[in-house]
């Protein structure tokens, strides 16, 4: 029988150990190339001749860059460009390996929090090492709200520290869940339709009815691949915000 | 009650929170749609806002259904 979670198995294609520790090229490496070579080859092969009046492949790169630099000018401010390469490179990966994902039989790699706890990481990280060495002491700016009574402070300072320390955790599990749930749905569904298809005459005209919600559903999944890649680069670029502005 | 009933009930409880997390964006885009009928021309704007509020809201939604799937595959 089958099993959704199945999808999601790590297997080594070529076994590398080095001492205890294990280097294998697995499936899941083997998607991230291939989510590396697709991303740089849809920005490098339009642009090779750089026409004036761009071609389809060259809009379409030219319409993902500007679409990027847009949303981060406006949650970060002209500042804030400086970590546009950062930012355009998180949300390109998140949006290839999502869409790689989407084929049957392919690894989707951000389904697992490993993939995803590691950008999230990089993200608070870049945050955090930048807003202190740029703001020195003056980053704790950001848990302490000016213009509110004295009472109120300590408690919205700790309200402040809280949110501030579920944010890599947010931020790492919502890409991981969503694109987990959202594979796991796909192939529950599926599942339903090879078990009426095994049921007789009646069973295969019922199973009609869930190959029909698959097909909405992989539309949906297509939609949340890339709501989820903006959604981290949108958040990506607020969280710079308070690094550069930590004061409210 | 055997240990396995109780983690099925557990992880059917758990995905409660999931509804609520589906009421709570509805209210969002719901909200975001009736101010932006009445003034189209400052809907632009207030997208990252919208989209924001939605993963913010969404993330809580997420959390309780981690909690199911921790139930059920461990």
């Amino acid at each position: 029988m089958y099993n959704p979670i199945h999808q999601f198995q790590i297997a080594p294609i070529i076994p590398i150990h080095v001492g205890n520790l294990d280097f294998s090229f697995t499936n899941s490496s083997l998607f991230m190339v291939l989510t590396v070579v697709a991303g740089a080859a849809f920005l490098l092969l339009p642009t090779q001749r750089r026409a004036i009046i761009p071609g389809r492949w060259q809009s379409a790169a030219e319409l993902t860059y500007e679409f990027v630099e847009k949303t981060l000018r406006d949650a970060a401010g002209s500042e804030g460009m400086r970590f546009f390469p950062f930012v355009f490179t998180l949300f390109l990966f998140i949006l290839v390996s999502n869409l790689w994902g989407m084929f049957p039989y392919f690894y989707t790699v951000t389904a697992q929090i490993i993939v995803t706890g590691s950008l999230a990481a990089l993200v608070i990280g870049t945050v955090l090492v930048y807003g202190f060495w740029k703001n020195g002491l003056g980053f704790f700016r950001l848990f302490v709200p000016s213009g509110l009574p004295i009472v109120l402070l300590p408690f919205v300072t700790f309200i402040e520290v809280l949110s501030f320390i579920s944010r890599p955790i947010s931020l790492s599990i919502r890409l991981f869940a969503n694109m987990l749930a959202g594979h796991i749905t796909l192939k529950v569904f599926a599942g339903f339709v090879t078990l009426l298809g095994s049921a007789g005459a009646i069973g295969v005209l019922g199973a009609i009815l869930p190959l029909a919600a698959t097909v909405a559903l992989t539309a949906l999944e297509f939609l949340v691949a890339a709501l989820q890649a903006y959604v981290f680069a949108i958040l990506t670029s607020l969280y710079l915000h308070d690094a550069l502005h930590p004061g409210h | 009650m055997e240990a396995e009933a109780a983690k099925f009930i557990g992880a059917g409880i758990a995905c409660i929170g999931m509804g609520a997390a589906g009421i709570g964006v509805g209210i969002i885009f719901g909200n975001f749609l009736a101010g932006a009928i009445r003034n189209p021309a400052a809907a632009q704007g207030q997208f990252t806002n919208l989209i924001f509020g939605f993963a913010v809201t969404e993330a809580l939604g997420i959390f309780s259904f981690l909690v199911a799937l921790i139930l059920l595959f461990t």
